[in-house]
This record gives C-alpha cells, structure tokens and sequence, in this order.
C-alpha cells in the first residue's frame, strides 16, 4: 500500500475505530439497555494524494466513520492517526490548528451553504477565522479560489440562492479547499445532483487532487462513481469493512459475499447485458 | 406492442403563470402507453416529466395553470373531466407511487388501514374485512414478510424498502390499469431497487398493467424499460424503443446522458464524459433549441427548433429533434468514443 507515498507513511491511519451510540430506556434513571454499533471496529488508511473510495449501504456507518475520523464526534474507541499523530479524543482547542488540514465537503448543497450569507464570506470565512488573510488580500484569494473550481470571480457578491446545485456544490468545494487542506472528506458530494452534473463534479475533484496533491476520503452509495474516482475502495457493512482493496480488485474479482450482492444490484446501463444478467443469475432477492 | 392504448397523450402543454412571466413546464408532448408496456421517460430536474405526470392524473390543476392538448384514458378524456371525476380515476384507473415513501403516507395511522379507506372510498360495498383480508393478499403479493401482522404496523416502522412496497401494494389496491411511478427507487439502497424494479416487471408482466417510469437514472430504464422518451427542458427531444435509444441515440443530449455515467461493465475512463453547462431556465430558453448553449455540435441551423420527426429511413417510431442527418451523427459519436460528449483526447475508452 505504499505506492505514490510521500513523506512517512500514511497521511490518515484509522485503526479499530468504533463507534458506539446507547440506546437508553427509562424515566426517572437513564438505563442504557443496549447499543447501536454504528462503526464497530474499521481500520483504513489514507495515503496522499491518493483516493480511498467508502462504499455503502444507507445505515453501514460510512457517515459516522467520516464525523468520527473528523473528531466531529467523540469515537467510543480506537485510533485516528494523522500524519502520525494521534487525534482520537482530541479536544476542540487541540482539533483547531489541524482543522486547516482536513476539510469536508457534503451531501446536500442545498443545506450546506448559509442563505444569508454572501458567496464571498461563505469562501472566505474559514481564511478569516483562521488568521490567514484579510482585506482585499482575502478577497483576492477567494475570487482565485471560485475562478478554480469553474466559477466566476463576478460570483463573489451573490448569494447561495441565485446558483443551481451544481454551482453550489462548487461553492462548497472552493470553501474546503480555502485552507488548502491536506485531507478531503467527501461525504457524498454527487449523489443530489442530476446525472450530467455529476460529471462535472466528479472530474472537478480529480482536477483538484492533481493539481493540489489532495488526499480524498470519498464516501458514496453509487458504487459507480467511487470506483471511477477511488485508488482503494472499503466496503461497509453493518459497520464494518467487509471487503477492501484497489479499486478494480473490489469491482471485478469482489470476494466478499455483500460485495458481489452489492456489484450485482447496480443496474446496468445496456439492455443486453441487462437481459443476459437476469437470465443468467436469476433474481437478485 | 402493437396492441390499442389504453392511454393516448397528444399536445400536451403546461404552463404556470408565474412572476418572472409564463414558464412552459411541459411543450408539446405527446405519446401512447400500451396494456402491459413499460414506457420511461427521462430527463433531469425540470425537464417537465414530472409535470408531465401530474397532469395526466389532474394533479397541476391550479389558478396560475395554462393545460392545453389531450389525454385520453380508454378513450375518455381527462384534461375536461371534473374533480369528482378525476378523483374516482386516480386509483381505480391510474395508481401512483411517488419518490419518497417517507411523506407518501400519513404518519399516525396503520398503513393497512389507510389502504382499507382507499379501497373503501372507491367500493362502498366492500366491507371491512373484505377490504383487509384484500391488504393482506396484496402485502404479500407485493413480498411483504408476515403480511397478516404487518398491516396494523405504522408507516415508521417499516424500512424504506418496506415502505415503498406497501406504496405499490396501495397503488395496485384497486386494481387500476395504468401504474405512474415517479421516480419509484431513487430514494432506495441499490440492493433494494433491484428488488422493487423486479416487483414492477412481474406486476406488469402478470397484469398486464400497462406503467410510466418516470426516472433519471439510464441504468433503471435498461432494466425494465419497451420504450423511452428522453425530455429536455419540456419538450421530448428523443424518443423509441429500448434499443433504439441505447445503441442508436441520435440526439447530442441522449449521447451526453449515456456518456455521462459510470459503468462497472467498462474499463475506466481516464476522465468522465461530461455535458458542459447546466440546463437553461424555463422562463429564458435560448432561441431554437434549448440544448443549443451546451451542445458541442451546434451550427447555423440550431437557432430554428427542429421537429420531434422520424429521420432514420427503416425506424419509422424512432422520433428525434435534432438536425444533424444520421450520418453526421454516428460520424460524431464514434469520434467522441462510444456514445459521450467531450470524450478526452488520445484516452482509448470502453
């Protein structure tokens, strides 16, 4: 796994990472009566520049894998390493400086852009509370920053409402790569936007990785797409990584039993092969 | 599928009043829907097929609605019928399952019961019972484990899967001719759609229900799909068999859609074929044709809109509305690889 290494070792080692959320009952005295083990013991690595594709199912634990990497909540257990250094259970304060270096993009470019907020604020914010720039300095890297992600620096003064979601999703991009961070977790970042969209998106993040030598950790259900954009691809499963590998091991010789279920419920688009498959494997139930 | 159809859309014209001046949501639209034949119709969001749908079963009836042209149900036409009229068809002739099984039901009553006030606002004369042992024949009829049990569950309890089969099961509760699925399995895991896609194609092969899928998701239509019409920005720019559509596409947007998604049967592109731009607004579509501003191929003609008409000589139902002839099209396809737009220089692809 050490291909394409720079420096030592990995830039994101996660090992035995669970995360448990209680189930409690009761009135008057919280009993905790059971567990829901939402990511109940995974172990990945990131290396830079490179992709790691996390694939599943709604309910596998990939979202809460990504806010527990991020330390956006506490993990129950295990280790998050950062180039080399240990981040499990890090406080906010402690978690601040190393923000710079791992940002997020999401799901829903609808609900992640504040309505009241200009496009430029939106960008430059993170520069601003991070101490990086300020005036027309900040505001000149901002524009820089939406001219890179195919917007217009015209765009600056408009508000999130007057773009498409394909834009937004854009606008989000640029926010994340304002710190130039090492690390990207992409937590569904396609999977709102229509079809032909979804291209563009898809090709603008490997445009940015070469470019800016960014690591993804891109996590998706459309297994399509994370094996397009992914070196590696982990499979969850009930919160657990059943499968991992590069990414056309995992697509075309899957040795784990939910991996094939999953690689052969994508639908194909081409009638022939569609009709064949159904001949030939029966029914997927 | 050359059998009558029991559904016949011609002309079909929506439009709402809106601030920013007449926005025509669905343009000239028309098609026939045949018993036991599965008919998709794609596009992105705000294409029109939605609206299109809506307006077939009287759902876009409103102050600031302009609908013009006909829908024809087993002859009977439904654009004039009154609401008491139009509320009788929907369900006993047309039944409908929405995207989202979430909102689709009422939240605080059992899911059995609401398909027993469905089924017994259309047949008074169906007694309680009657009506629920119905429910239970069709929870199971649609794989509902434990169908018996199940139906005094509510909508919560049941898993998104789950729900959308209970959806179908009350679509079906009246045994209606025409099914409209708008977007039936996007908001599912894969492995769940497989499962519902597999429902609809033996609902419909048993029942002869004829069914309008309405998606934007190619791989669905391969699975289940007779015949496609492909709309851009509320017009039918492309529409023909199954077939015709995946292996002769002959409109720039089709080739684009194709081109646009990730296959796992292929080698992996160097880079995804991408369409450039984003769909225009409704209320300032471009002179000509709309897909104009984003078509690589675009010359002089393109600022007059072409006709939806058959161009290829020994296809007669295979429509199109673009004026490149049908040599420069498949000329331009294989330059752009298999079937995308903008294929990248010098990457050898599929």
């Amino acid at each position: 796994m050490s291909d394409g290494a720079k420096g030592n070792g990995p830039l994101l080692e996660v090992t035995d990472l669970v995360k448990h959320f209680p189930i409690k009952r009761g009135i008057l005295i919280d009993r905790e009566v059971d567990q829901v083990r939402a990511v109940d013991g995974i172990s990945f690595e990131v290396e830079r520049g490179k992709t790691l594709g996390l694939v599943g199912e709604s309910g596998s634990g990939k979202s809460t894998a990504c806010r527990a990497v991020l330390q956006l909540i506490k993990p129950t257990s295990g280790s998050v390493k950062f180039e080399g250094r240990e981040i499990a259970g890090l406080g906010r304060r402690q978690m601040r400086p190393l923000r710079r270096e791992m940002q997020m993009i999401f799901q829903d470019p609808y609900a992640s852009l504040n309505p009241r907020k200009r496009i430029g604020q939106i960008v430059g914010d993170p520069l601003k509370l991070q101490g990086v720039s300020r005036g027309s300095d900040l505001r000149r890297q901002v524009q820089e920053l939406l001219e890179r992600v195919g917007l217009s620096s015209e765009h600056y003064n408009r508000f999130p409402h007057e773009f498409s979601g394909g834009q937004r999703q854009r606008i989000g991009i640029a926010r994340a790569l304002a710190l130039k961070p090492k690390l990207v977790i992409c937590d569904e970042p396609v999977s709102a936007l229509d079809v032909s969209i979804q291209a563009q998106i898809v090709n603008l993040l490997d445009d940015l990785q070469d470019e800016l030598g960014l690591a993804y950790l891109f996590v998706a259900h459309d297994i399509g797409v994370v094996r397009h954009i992914s070196d590696r691809i982990a499979v969850m499963h009930d919160g657990k990584i059943v499968e991992q590998g590069t990414a056309d091991q995992v697509c075309e010789q899957p040795k784990d039993d939910y991996t094939k279920k999953l690689l052969a419920a994508v639908p194909i688009p081409d009638p022939k092969e569609s009709r064949e498959r159904r001949q030939g494997a029966g029914s997927v139930r | 599928m050359s059998a009558a159809p029991i559904l016949s859309v011609r002309d079909l014209r929506v439009g709402f009043a809106t601030e920013g001046g007449l926005l025509q949501a669905v343009d000239k639209v028309s098609f026939d829907l045949a018993p036991g034949e599965v008919l998709a119709i794609v596009g992105e969001s705000g294409s029109g097929k939605s609206v299109t749908a809506q307006t077939m079963i009287g759902l876009t009836r409103s102050k600031n609605a302009r609908i013009e042209g006909s829908v024809k149900l087993d002859g009977e036409e439904l654009l004039d019928a009154d609401d008491a009229t139009m509320r009788r068809l929907r369900g006993e002739k047309i039944g409908m399952v929405f995207q989202d099984p979430m909102t689709s039901f009422n939240p605080v009553y059992r899911l059995g019961a609401q398909i027993v006030e469905a089924i017994r606002a259309h047949q008074e004369d169906v007694g309680k019972d009657q009506a629920r042992r119905r429910v239970v024949e069709l929870f199971e009829s649609v794989g509902i484990p434990n169908a018996e049990r199940r139906i005094d569950d509510y909508p919560h309890e049941f898993s998104g899967g789950m729900r959308q089969r209970a959806m179908i099961a009350m679509a079906l509760a009246l045994e209606p001719e025409v099914l409209i699925a708008d977007e039936p399995t996007t908001a599912l895991d894969v492995t769940i759609q497989a499962q519902i896609l597999h429902l609809l194609e033996d609902l419909n092969r048993e029942r002869g229900l004829a069914t309008i899928l309405i998606t934007h998701d190619l791989g669905v239509v391969a699975e289940v799909a007779d015949r496609v019409l492909v709309m851009y920005a509320g017009r039918v720019v492309e529409e023909g068999t199954l077939d015709e559509i995946f292996y002769d596409p002959q409109h720039p947007y089709t080739w684009g859609l194709m081109g646009s998604l990730t296959r796992l049967d292929r080698p992996r592109p160097h880079r995804l074929p991408q369409i450039a731009g984003s769909p225009p607004s409704l209320l300032d579509l471009p002179q000509g044709c709309p897909f104009r501003p984003r078509c690589p191929h675009e010359f002089s003609k393109c600022t007059e809109y072409p006709a939806l008409e058959a161009r290829l000589p020994d296809a007669p139902d295979h429509r199109d509305r673009c004026w490149l002839n049908p040599d420069q099209k498949r000329e331009k396809r294989q330059v752009e690889g298999q079937i995308g737009l903008e294929a990248p220089e010098g990457v050898p692809r599929g």
